[in-house]
């Protein structure tokens, strides 16, 4: 029952998104301006740009996503929508639960087109186990997905919630963003996973953490 | 039950009885506490203080099969812009797990008066379409317990003449209703008992059977204007 209500919800959000196109759009255009600009900013052979390009690519990643946070829960304010959810006899995580999945799917599928454009704008040579990479930034786009969709949600019941919900999301991601930067570098210099083991222990454990912390806080959260 | 907001009572030691099938008409001046009232007994708020029972059972937000009997109609429509007409209807459905979705979907928006707009996005719908709309969402999963809040604004002649007519069909499969309106006549009409709010206190609770129009026009100030 839980899972089929979620199922209900995601599948609105990627319909509402399907017709709308205003998330993934936004998304996939500062994607690829981040790619633009920092290619011309930075001379691409230069051994500084290989070093500093996985930073840049999470910040691409992360910076996008929020974009797509703040939209998430501003198509429930407009007539109100959050309140129709909240009367319907669906348990309150169910929201989170789904929110989470969809956020998840926009910003993996805005990471799928834009990691391929980094690699071939910045002319990077690809050494890494692609599997390790996938698993690296599969658990830093959880965590972030996790995080903020909480705070999105908590942000959103504020006038300002589009300068807010960076604010709010970026501290609390710091520890993510330093496992998945350090991770996507190791792997992307051809180091193994074995070099990249406790990176992935530590976002494992954030993302645990925080999907349970979020999940029970989130009743509370619709309630402010 | 009282609800307070800060220091700020909103409402203040409200008590209400009302039987299955009764069909209750709230009114009182803007800032009485009428939507916070609704709110509370839709289960969208908890009171400060109090308790409220549906069908003897105390009523937990958190219970999902208490709020499969709540149907209500709020000032905002509570639909998505960019889905059609049947896609909102479907994804409420789909929450209130109705049976026999596409047939009931079909069916209430006949009696609205919308079945030719079925795959229309909502976003070109006119206000009144949008509110029509809204009550086909409210009663898609045929709730025992309406909470109707100002559902007339915005509503055209025609549009108030199928409201009325859904408020009329549903009093009479003797479903609980809550109707907040500054409509004195629609109220009196429809309903059989009127509560008049002021500051968060019930100033006036009867039955309508004794009410006259002209009469009650003159009682409500009185009440209102304390």
């Amino acid at each position: 029952m839980f899972w089929r209500k979620v199922g209900v919800l995601v599948w609105k959000d990627l319909l509402l998104e399907f017709r709308s196109k205003q998330m993934i759009s936004s998304m996939l255009i500062f994607s690829f301006l981040v790619i633009v600009i920092f290619a011309f900013a930075f001379n691409p052979v230069q051994r500084t740009t290989q070093e500093v390009l996985p930073g840049i690519i999470w910040v691409a990643f992360t910076f996008a996503g929020v974009l797509g946070l703040n939209r998430a829960f501003a198509v429930e304010r407009d007539n109100d929508c959050l309140l129709g959810l909240m009367l319907a006899p669906v348990d309150r995580t169910a929201i989170y639960v789904a929110k989470v999945t969809s956020n998840f799917i926009f910003t993996g599928l805005t990471e799928i087109v834009s990691f391929p454009l980094f690699l071939v704008f910045f002319n990077y040579h690809l050494q890494a186990s692609l599997g390790w990479l996938v698993l690296t930034i599969f658990l830093g786009t959880l965590g972030f997905v996790a995080v903020g969709t909480f705070l999105a949600a908590l942000a959103s019941n504020t006038r300002m919630s589009e300068i807010l919900l960076p604010l709010m999301v970026f501290p609390v991601m710091v520890p993510v963003l330093i496992a998945a930067v350090e991770a996507t570098s190791t792997l992307m210099s051809g180091g193994q996973w074995q070099a990249v083991a406790s990176w992935l222990r530590l976002l494992g454990v954030y993302d645990i953490i925080f999907l349970a912390v979020a999940y029970v806080l989130f009743d509370y959260c619709l309630e402010v | 039950m009282t609800k307070k907001i800060g220091d700020k009572a909103i409402l203040q030691d409200v008590t209400l009885q009302v039987p299955t099938g009764g069909f209750v008409a709230v009114l009182g001046p803007n800032g009485a506490g009428k939507t916070t009232l609704l709110k509370i007994l839709s289960l969208l708020l908890p009171p400060s203080a109090g308790q409220v029972k549906i069908a003897g059972r105390p009523a937990e937000a958190a219970d999902p099969s208490l709020r499969r009997q709540i149907g209500v109609i709020s000032h905002s429509t509570l639909l998505y812009s960019h889905l059609s007409a049947a896609e909102n209807l479907y994804f409420y459905g789909r929450l209130y797990d109705v049976g026999n979705l596409p047939l009931r979907i079909e069916s209430v928006l006949e009696e609205v008066g919308l079945r030719y707009y079925f795959h229309d996005p909502v976003r070109t719908f006119s206000r009144g379409m949008q509110q029509r709309l809204a009550i086909a969402r409210a009663i898609l999963h045929e709730p025992a317990l309406l909470f109707f809040d100002e559902p007339y604004t915005g509503l055209d002649q025609h549009a108030i003449e199928i409201l009325n007519g859904v408020l009329r069909r549903l009093r009479d499969e003797r479903r609980t209703i809550f109707l907040i309106t500054h409509n004195f006549e629609q109220g009196l009409d429809l309903a059989d008992r009127v509560v008049i709010l002021r500051r968060g206190r019930v100033v006036f609770n009867e039955e309508t059977a004794s009410l006259r129009g002209a009469d009650f026009k003159k009682l409500y100030l009185q009440k209102v204007e304390g």
